[in-house]
């Protein structure tokens, strides 16, 4: 038959599949992508929830220090703005298609990175 | 003619229980709750009970699935996060269930309770949290600072990193949750002109009922989206545990 060389090909495809596959887990594997464009809706949807959880969040966060530590209202103030800037900073990060990680300028970064990669 | 959109979120209790002055009822969404649980349970296992390696409608069904979540798991963790797959997995099954039999004609739509998708939204944010304190002790605190600022502006970055970090189970939950809200409340108040429009003449009626129907599958579209947002969410998270930059 002329299939009998067939099974040998068909290992080394089993190993040369192995082999892209790991190459790919090294190429692209690492890292978070920035989530898909979402619709208008959607966008506007999350920089408005990222504004107003930054600010409660920080608001939150202050009141419950200023319990603790019994210097109500000042922390409270303070994590208002602060919130406040979490927020708006969250809200840009949105709107710039930025991945979702921890900290500004990695996520800038990577995203700098990427654009080279494409161009 | 009374009819109220935000009634159909009205939590109803089916069997009335107390334990220890807490109120525990089984509710009409937990009810909703375990339809989801063995759905997905009938549907994962009976599925590929047959093991085929050609696989039927069925098993290719929960092999999409599967493949879905465990792409999006190498693409956004890594290697690494493969440990955490079962958890991801049940996450998205779970809220995507959830979802899609809200939308289902006299279903309840457990996700579209704050308290449910907080409720998630937090195991994620905790598991995520001790991951990384495990995985990287307090030199996961490193990562509120980012590398090569001038260290005088770390007293203002950051506290607005942490708050930033501290919003997300909150900014999780309240995305899952006002998408939703929003969605089931568009098609009750549709519905509604359906019928108020309708009862007097045919006509009128037909243009709500159109928009009923286009916004019915925009709502479908929704529900897969938002399982999906949340679980590529928590994927990134779980990143940033995993591999500090």
């Amino acid at each position: 038959m002329a299939e009998q060389g067939d099974p040998p090909a068909f290992d080394d495809l089993e190993a040369r599949l192995r082999a892209a596959r790991a190459r790919e887990d090294e190429q692209a594997g690492r890292g978070p992508s920035a989530r898909t464009p979402t619709t208008g809706l959607g966008l506007g949807m999350r920089l408005a929830v990222e504004v107003v959880v930054g600010v409660g969040v920080g608001a939150g966060l202050g009141y419950g220090l200023d319990r603790w530590l019994g210097s109500r209202p000042w922390l409270m103030v303070l994590f208002l703005f602060l919130g406040g800037a979490a927020g708006v900073m969250n809200a840009y990060r949105a709107a710039k298609g930025l991945d979702d990680t921890v900290g500004l300028g990695a996520a800038r970064q990577r995203q700098s990175e990427q654009n080279e990669k494409n161009n | 003619m009374a009819h109220n959109p935000i009634e159909q979120f009205q939590i109803t209790p089916i069997v009335d229980l107390k334990i220890a002055g807490v109120n525990v009822s089984f509710t009409n969404s937990s009810a909703m709750m375990v339809l989801a649980v063995v759905l997905i349970t009938a549907f994962l296992t009976l599925s590929v009970r047959s093991r085929a390696l050609v696989p039927g409608r069925w098993q290719s069904m929960a092999e999409v699935f599967y493949e879905f979540i465990a792409n999006m798991l190498r693409d956004n963790v890594g290697a690494e996060g493969r440990r955490y797959f079962p958890f991801i997995f049940t996450l998205f099954m779970f809220v995507l269930f959830g979802n899609v039999l809200g939308l289902i004609p006299g279903g309840f739509a457990f996700t579209s309770h704050v308290i449910v998708t907080f409720g998630m939204a937090a195991v994620v944010f905790t598991g995520v949290t001790i991951i990384g304190f495990y995985r990287h002790g307090l030199h996961f605190l490193r990562m509120f600072f980012p590398e090569g600022a001038p260290l005088a502006t770390a007293v203002i970055l950051v506290p607005i990193e942490l708050i930033s970090y501290f919003s997300r189970p909150f900014s999780l939950a309240v995305r899952l949750f006002a998408n939703m809200t929003v969605g089931h409340i568009i098609l009750a108040v549709m519905g509604g002109f359906v019928v108020s429009l309708g009862t007097f003449y045919v006509l009128p009626g037909i243009v709500p009922f159109a928009f009923l129907g286009a916004v019915t599958v925009l709502e479908v579209g929704i529900a897969l989206l938002q399982a999906y947002v949340f679980t590529i969410l928590s994927c990134i998270y779980l990143h940033d545990a995993i591999h500090m930059h």
